[in-house]
C-alpha cells in the first residue's frame, strides 16, 4: 500500500483564512469535523459537571446542597446535554472528517449546510443553558419530558427548552441529510456499496433513522408547545386528549434514537478491531445486514419503554417479543467481532483497550436490556436505578467509549504526531476501573428497590450510593487525563506515518498524516 | 504501576471493603415479594439472568482466551479467514431458540397478571403531587396518605428514622388471603404505585384508570414507592402497604368506618362550635408540617421565584377572605391545590390560622370552621 | 450539483412527511384505540341499539366511578356504585352533580373504562359526557347515561368499571356549543 502524494493538492489551495474567520465560516469537511468533536468534549464535561451536582447530592441520605427542583433541573438537563450535545454531535464530528476520505471524496456534498449544522448548535445549547436561570429554573422533568408535567404543570423555560430542542432537531436532520447524499452519490469510482467501510455503512443508516424519527420529535415537541400556550389538548384528558399518548409518539422517536446513538460506535469497533487484530473484519455481510435490521426492528418496540401504563395484554406482549428480538442481530455482531479477533495477532495500543473494553461492557448493558425485556420482572425493574445502570452501561462504556477509541485511533492522523500511549494507557485504565464502580452498583441498588430520578433516598440505598458517588467523581476527573493527551498530541510529539497502524487498512490510511486541508480531489483508484 | 494509579486503587477498595462490612443491609437481589405472581416474576428474573452470565461467561471467556493466545508477541501469524455461513446462521439460530424458551414462562406470566376479575376488594388509587388518596369501594372509607418523615429529618437537623422516607401516616390495608384489586388513576400529572413486595407497579393516568391485582399470602407490612417523575416532591411520595387477617381486616373496617363517620359528625357539631386559639395553632402546625411545608418551607419563608412566602405574606396580613379563598379553592395556573377538596373544615380552619399568627404574621386572628364552610359554599364573607 | 439537489429534495420531503406523520399519529391513535378499545376510552358520539335480544344467562358487573378533578369544586356521586346487568338490555344509571359554590360552572365528564378492551362492548345510547354541563351556583341535578353491554363482549370479562373524570372547563366555554341543560 502506497501512500498517494497529494503534496501538489495541498499547495494549490492552502490559503486558508486564519483566526475566528476560519472557523465561523469554514465549509471544509476536516475544520467542522473538528469543531463538532471539541464542541462535544466541552459539552460532556458541561454534562459531567451536572452529573456530579447529582452525585454530591446522592453521597448521603438528605438534602445537602441542592433543593429538589433544582437537582430534578440538573437530571433532566444532564441527559439532554449528553444525548443532543455530547454523543450526537461527537458522532457527527467523527462522520464529517471520516465519511469523505474514507470513500474518496473531497468533501461532503453541501458543504456551506454542513457549516451551519454545526453553528446553531452552540446557539441551542445556550438557550437551554440560559433557562437553567429563569425565575423558577429550568426544565425539571426529565430528559423525556413526559405531560402532563412538562405541559400544564411546568414554567416558562418548557418554551426555551421547546425551541432549542428544534434547533438540535434542524441541526441533526441536516447532517444526516449531507451525509447520505456524501455517500450515495460521492463514492469514489470503484468504491462499491459493499466494499465500504462498515463506519461508513452504519452512519449511512444511522442518517436514515435521524431523517426518519428527528421530524417526530420536532412535532411532539411542538405539541407540548401548543397544549402549554395555545390551547390544545393533544396530552390533556379535560379536552379529550391522553397523556399516554405523548408516551407513544415520544417513544416513537426515543427508540430510534439510542440506535442512533449506538450504531455509528458498532461502525467505529468494527474499524478498530480487524486494525489491532491484524486480521479482516468477520462477515462484513452480515454486519451490515444485521445493523439494517436493527435499525429497522427499531421501529417496532417502542412501547417496551411503557409496560406500566396500562397497554393491554396482546400490545405488551407484542412489544415484548420484537424487543427480544433486536437481541439477535446484535449479538451476531458481538460474536462477529470475537470471531475478527480469533486467530488474529492482536497488540493493545489505546484504541484497541477502549475497543476492547466496549465490547465486553457494551454486551453488558445489552444484557442488563435483555432482562428489561423481560415485562413481568419490567415491572420491579422499571424507573428504577437497574434502568440507569442500563443505559449508562450502553451509552458511557458503550457509546462514550466507542468516541473515545475513535479519537485515539484517529488523531494521529488528525494531527499528524502519535499521542502519548502511555498517558493513554493511564486514563484507559482509570476511565475503566471508575467506570464500573460507578455504574455497576447502580443495578444492585435499583435490584434493591431505589427508584430513579429522586433526590433523597432511604436509609439502606446509603452505602452503595456513596460508594457510585466516589467512582462518579474518578470517572470524571479521569477524562481530564484525555484532555492532557489531546491536547498534548495537538502540540507535538512522535511524528505520525500515513498508515500509523500496522493493520490498518482503508483510505484514510493512504493519505499523509495530518491529513492535507483537502484530500481526494482528484478521486482515488479503488482496488 | 504509577502511584497516581495506586491511589485510585486504594480509595475505592477501601469503600468497598466499607460498605461490605457496615450494617447497610441492603439486598444486593430483587425482592421475591409475598405473593404468587411476585414469586413468578422473580422466577423470571432469575432465569433470564442466569441465561445472560452463562452467555457472557462463553461469549467473554473465548474472547479472553483470544487475547491471551492470539497476540502479535506471542508471535503468530494472523489467519485469514473472514465468515462462515454455516456458523453465521447457528449463532443466529442458537439466540433465537433461547429467546422462545424464555419467552413463554413470561408470557404466562403477563397473562395471570392480566386476570382482574372476581375480586373480592377493590380500592381506588388516586396519586396527586405529592401523596396517595385511597378509596375502598366496598366500604365508606378513604383517606390521604402522605409521607410521615419530619421534614427536620430531611433538611438533617434530626436523626434519620429506620423508616426514613418510606414512612406514611395512614397506610392501605388490605386483607390476606383475598384478591385485591387496585384501579389507578391521578389527579394531576402521572404518577406510578409500586409496591416491590407485590410486584406490582402501575401508571396513574391522570383522566384515565389502569388496573391491578394481588393476592397477599403472608401478613405484614410493605413499603414501596412512587416510580414516575411527578415533581419536586418525587422521591416523598411514599406507599405503605399493611396485610391483615381477614378477621383482623374486618376488624380495622369497622374501626375506619366509625372513626370516618364520627369525624364527619363532629364536623358538623364543629360549624356551631369555636376552637380555641391553641387547639387551632397545634392542629393547624400538624396540618403545615404535613401539607404545606414542601413548598412554603418550615419558616414560612417560601422558595423566592417559585413558591410564595407566607411569612410577612401581604394577602394573608391584608386580606383574610382571600387567603380562606385560596386555601379552599386553590389559585388556578399555579401549584396551589384546591385544598378545600382534601382537608377537612377543622384542618382548614387550624392551618389558615396558623399561617395568619406563625412566621411573626400574630395578626392574632382565629379561623373557625364555620368561616371555611361559608367560602366552601361560594357565599363568601 | 443537480444530482445532489434531488436527492436532498427527496429526503427534506421524507423529513417533512415525517413531521405530518407525528401529527397523523394522533388520529390514528384515535382510530387504533377506539378499534380495539386499548385505552379505555369509550366512544364520544351516542350509541344506537343494535341487538336482538338479552343474553339473561349472563350478567356483568358495572362498577361506577365519580372523579372530580381536584380543582373541581362540585360534589360529583353515582347513585348506585354498583350494577348487575345482563347483556343486550339497556340500562339508565344517574350520576348527581352539585355546585356548591355561588358561580355557574361548567363540567367536563371524561370516561375511562377498566380493563381497557371491554371499553369497546360498552355501549352509551345517551351520556352526559357527550357534552359539555352547566349547572348554577347552588343547584344540582342528575346526570343519566344511558347504555347497554353488547352481548358479544369476551367472556373473560365479567367486571367493567367505568370512571368519569369531572374537569371545571368554565374557562374555555363557548355559550353557542350544545349546552345539555341547566339544573334546578
Amino acid at each position: 500500500m502506497s501512500a498517494i502524494s497529494s503534496e501538489h493538492d495541498d499547495h494549490a489551495h492552502d490559503h486558508k483564512p486564519s483566526g475566528i474567520k476560519r472557523w465561523l465560516f469554514t465549509t471544509n469537511h476536516k475544520d467542522i469535523g473538528s469543531m463538532y468533536l471539541i464542541f462535544a468534549l466541552l459539552m460532556f464535561f458541561l454534562g459531567g459537571a451536572m452529573a456530579m451536582v447529582i452525585r454530591l447530592e446522592l453521597f448521603q441520605p438528605g438534602m445537602q446542597f441542592v433543593e429538589p427542583q433544582f437537582f430534578n433541573q440538573m437530571t433532566t438537563v444532564h441527559g439532554l446535554i449528553m444525548v443532543f450535545g455530547a454523543v450526537m454531535p461527537a458522532f457527527t464530528g467523527l462522520a464529517n472528517w471520516m465519511i469523505p476520505i474514507m470513500i474518496g471524496a473531497p468533501d461532503m456534498a453541501l458543504p456551506r449546510m454542513n457549516n451551519w449544522s454545526f453553528w446553531i448548535l452552540p446557539f441551542a445549547f445556550l438557550i437551554l443553558i440560559l433557562s437553567l436561570f429563569m425565575p423558577g429554573g429550568g426544565p425539571s422533568f426529565g430528559w423525556t419530558f413526559y405531560a402532563p408535567l412538562s405541559t400544564t404543570y411546568s414554567n416558562d423555560s418548557t418554551a426555551l427548552f421547546v425551541f432549542a430542542i428544534h434547533i438540535m432537531g434542524i441541526s441533526s436532520i441536516m447532517g444526516a441529510i449531507n451525509v447520505i447524499v456524501t455517500i450515495w452519490n460521492m463514492r469514489a469510482p470503484g468504491m462499491t456499496w459493499m466494499k465500504m467501510p462498515l463506519f461508513v455503512w452504519t452512519w449511512f443508516i444511522t442518517a436514515f433513522l435521524l431523517i426518519m424519527v428527528m421530524p417526530v420529535l420536532a412535532t411532539v415537541v411542538t405539541m407540548v408547545l401548543t397544549d402549554k400556550y395555545f390551547g390544545t389538548s393533544f396530552f390533556d384528558a379535560a379536552g379529550g386528549g391522553d397523556p399516554v399518548l405523548f408516551q407513544h409518539i415520544f417513544w416513537f422517536f426515543g427508540h430510534p434514537e439510542v440506535y442512533i446513538m449506538i450504531l455509528p460506535a458498532f461502525g467505529i469497533v468494527s474499524a478498530i478491531i480487524p486494525t489491532f487484530a491484524r486480521k479482516r473484519l468477520f462477515g462484513y455481510a452480515s454486519m451490515v445486514y444485521a445493523t439494517a435490521s436493527i435499525a429497522i426492528l427499531s421501529f417496532l418496540v417502542w412501547a417496551h419503554h411503557m409496560f406500566t401504563t396500562g397497554m393491554p395484554v396482546f400490545a405488551t406482549l407484542f412489544f415484548m417479543y420484537a424487543t427480544m428480538l433486536i437481541a439477535v442481530p446484535t449479538g451476531v455482531k458481538v460474536f462477529n467481532w470475537v470471531a475478527t479477533m480469533w486467530r488474529g495477532a492482536m497488540t493493545f495500543e489505546v484504541p484497541m483497550m477502549f475497543a476492547l473494553a466496549f465490547i465486553v461492557l457494551f454486551t453488558i448493558g445489552g444484557f442488563s436490556g435483555l432482562m428489561l425485556a423481560i415485562t413481568p420482572a419490567d415491572f420491579q425493574y422499571h424507573d428504577t436505578y437497574f434502568v440507569v445502570a442500563h443505559f449508562h452501561y450502553v451509552l458511557v462504556t458503550g457509546a462514550v467509549f466507542s468516541i473515545i477509541a475513535a479519537a485515539y485511533y484517529w488523531l494521529p492522523k488528525w494531527t499528524g504526531y502519535m499521542y502519548d500511549e502511555r498517558l493513554g494507557q493511564m486514563h484507559f485504565w482509570c476511565s475503566l476501573i471508575s467506570v464500573n464502580l460507578l455504574f455497576f452498583p447502580m443495578h444492585f441498588v435499583g435490584l434493591a428497590g431505589m427508584p430513579r430520578r429522586i433526590p433523597d433516598y432511604a436509609l439502606q440505598f446509603a452505602d452503595f450510593n456513596a460508594f457510585i458517588s466516589v467512582g462518579g467523581f474518578l470517572f470524571g476527573l479521569s477524562q481530564l487525563i484525555f484532555v492532557w493527551v489531546v491536547v498534548k498530541c495537538a502540540r507535538g510529539g512522535e511524528k505520525a506515518t500515513a498508515q500509523v497502524w500496522e493493520g490498518a487498512e482503508g483510505l484514510e490510511w493512504e493519505i499523509p498524516s495530518p491529513a492535507p486541508y483537502h484530500t481526494f480531489e482528484t478521486p482515488p483508484v479503488i482496488k | 504501576m504509577t502511584n497516581a494509579r495506586c491511589l485510585l486503587w486504594s480509595l475505592p477498595t477501601l469503600l468497598f471493603t466499607a460498605s461490605v462490612n457496615a450494617s447497610s443491609s441492603m439486598p444486593l437481589n430483587m425482592t421475591k415479594g409475598v405473593t404468587e405472581i411476585s414469586q413468578q416474576v422473580y422466577q423470571l428474573h432469575m432465569t433470564i439472568f442466569w441465561i445472560c452470565c452463562i452467555i457472557g461467561a462463553v461469549v467473554f471467556g473465548i474472547m479472553f482466551w483470544s487475547i491471551i493466545r492470539h497476540r502479535k508477541a506471542r508471535g503468530v501469524q494472523p489467519a485469514s479467514f473472514h465468515e462462515s455461513t454455516k456458523i453465521e446462521i447457528l449463532w443466529t439460530a442458537i439466540p433465537v431458540v433461547i429467546l422462545i424458551v424464555m419467552a413463554i414462562p413470561a408470557t404466562n406470566t403477563l397473562i395471570a397478571m392480566d386476570d382482574t376479575t372476581d375480586a373480592d376488594v377493590t380500592v381506588l388509587v388516586t396519586g396527586s403531587q405529592w401523596k396517595w388518596h385511597y378509596k375502598y369501594l366496598d366500604h365508606e372509607i378513604e383517606y390521604f396518605s402522605l409521607l410521615a418523615t419530619p421534614r427536620e429529618q430531611i433538611s438533617n437537623k434530626l436523626a434519620k428514622g429506620e423508616n426514613y422516607l418510606l414512612e406514611v401516616d395512614r397506610p392501605l390495608v388490605i386483607p390476606t388471603g383475598k384478591k385485591v384489586r387496585f384501579l389507578m388513576t391521578s389527579d394531576d400529572v402521572i404518577h406510578s404505585w409500586w409496591v416491590p413486595a407485590f410486584a406490582i407497579k402501575k401508571d396513574a393516568n391522570p383522566g384515565f384508570i389502569n388496573e391491578a391485582w394481588t393476592r397477599v399470602d403472608e401478613p405484614g407490612l410493605y413499603r414501596g414507592q412512587c416510580a414516575e417523575l411527578c415533581g419536586k416532591d418525587h422521591g416523598f411520595m411514599p406507599i405503605v402497604v399493611i396485610a391483615k387477617t381477614p378477621a383482623d381486616y374486618q376488624t380495622w373496617v369497622t374501626q375506619e368506618e366509625t372513626r370516618i363517620a364520627t369525624a364527619k359528625a363532629a364536623e358538623q357539631e364543629l360549624l356551631a362550635m369555636n376552637m380555641s386559639m391553641e387547639e387551632l395553632m397545634s392542629t393547624g402546625e400538624r396540618v403545615y408540617q404535613g401539607w404545606c411545608v414542601a413548598c412554603h418551607q418550615v419558616a414560612g419563608t417560601g422558595l423566592p421565584g417559585i413558591f410564595p412566602a407566607l411569612k410577612g405574606s401581604q394577602l394573608i396580613l391584608t386580606d383574610r377572605a382571600a387567603h380562606i379563598n385560596i386555601l379552599v379553592n386553590g389559585k388556578p395556573g399555579t401549584a396551589m391545590q384546591a385544598f378545600g377538596q382534601q382537608l377537612s373544615l377543622k384542618e382548614l380552619a387550624a392551618v389558615i390560622t396558623y399561617t395568619r399568627n406563625a412566621f411573626d404574621n400574630n395578626t392574632g386572628d382565629t379561623v373557625q370552621a364555620a368561616d371555611v364552610f361559608a367560602v366552601q359554599q361560594g357565599k363568601g364573607e | 450539483m443537480p444530482a445532489h439537489r434531488r436527492l436532498v429534495s427527496k429526503l427534506l420531503l421524507v423529513a417533512l412527511l415525517m413531521f405530518g406523520f407525528g401529527y397523523a399519529l394522533v388520529p390514528l391513535y384515535e382510530v387504533f384505540c377506539e378499534v380495539t378499545g386499548i385505552n379505555g376510552k369509550t366512544s364520544n358520539t351516542p350509541a344506537t341499539l343494535l341487538v336482538d335480544g338479552v343474553d339473561t344467562s349472563r350478567v356483568v358487573t358495572i362498577e361506577f366511578l365519580a372523579k372530580p378533578n381536584k380543582d373541581m369544586p362540585w360534589i360529583f356521586k353515582p347513585e348506585v356504585r354498583r350494577m348487575t346487568v345482563h347483556p343486550g338490555e339497556v340500562y339508565v344509571m344517574n350520576y348527581l352533580a352539585e355546585n356548591p359554590t355561588a358561580q355557574m360552572i361548567v363540567g367536563q365528564a371524561v370516561p375511562s373504562v377498566s380493563p381497557g378492551q371491554a371499553a369497546l362492548y360498552l355501549h352509551k345510547i345517551e351520556c352526559f359526557c357527550f357534552t359539555q354541563q352547566q349547572l348554577a351556583g347552588g343547584k344540582n341535578m342528575l346526570m343519566p347515561v344511558q347504555f347497554y353491554v353488547d352481548p358479544a363482549l369476551p367472556a373473560q370479562f365479567s367486571t367493567i368499571t367505568l370512571n368519569y373524570t369531572l374537569y371545571d372547563v368554565t374557562a374555555s366555554w363557548q355559550p353557542m356549543a350544545s349546552i345539555e341543560k341547566i339544573g334546578e
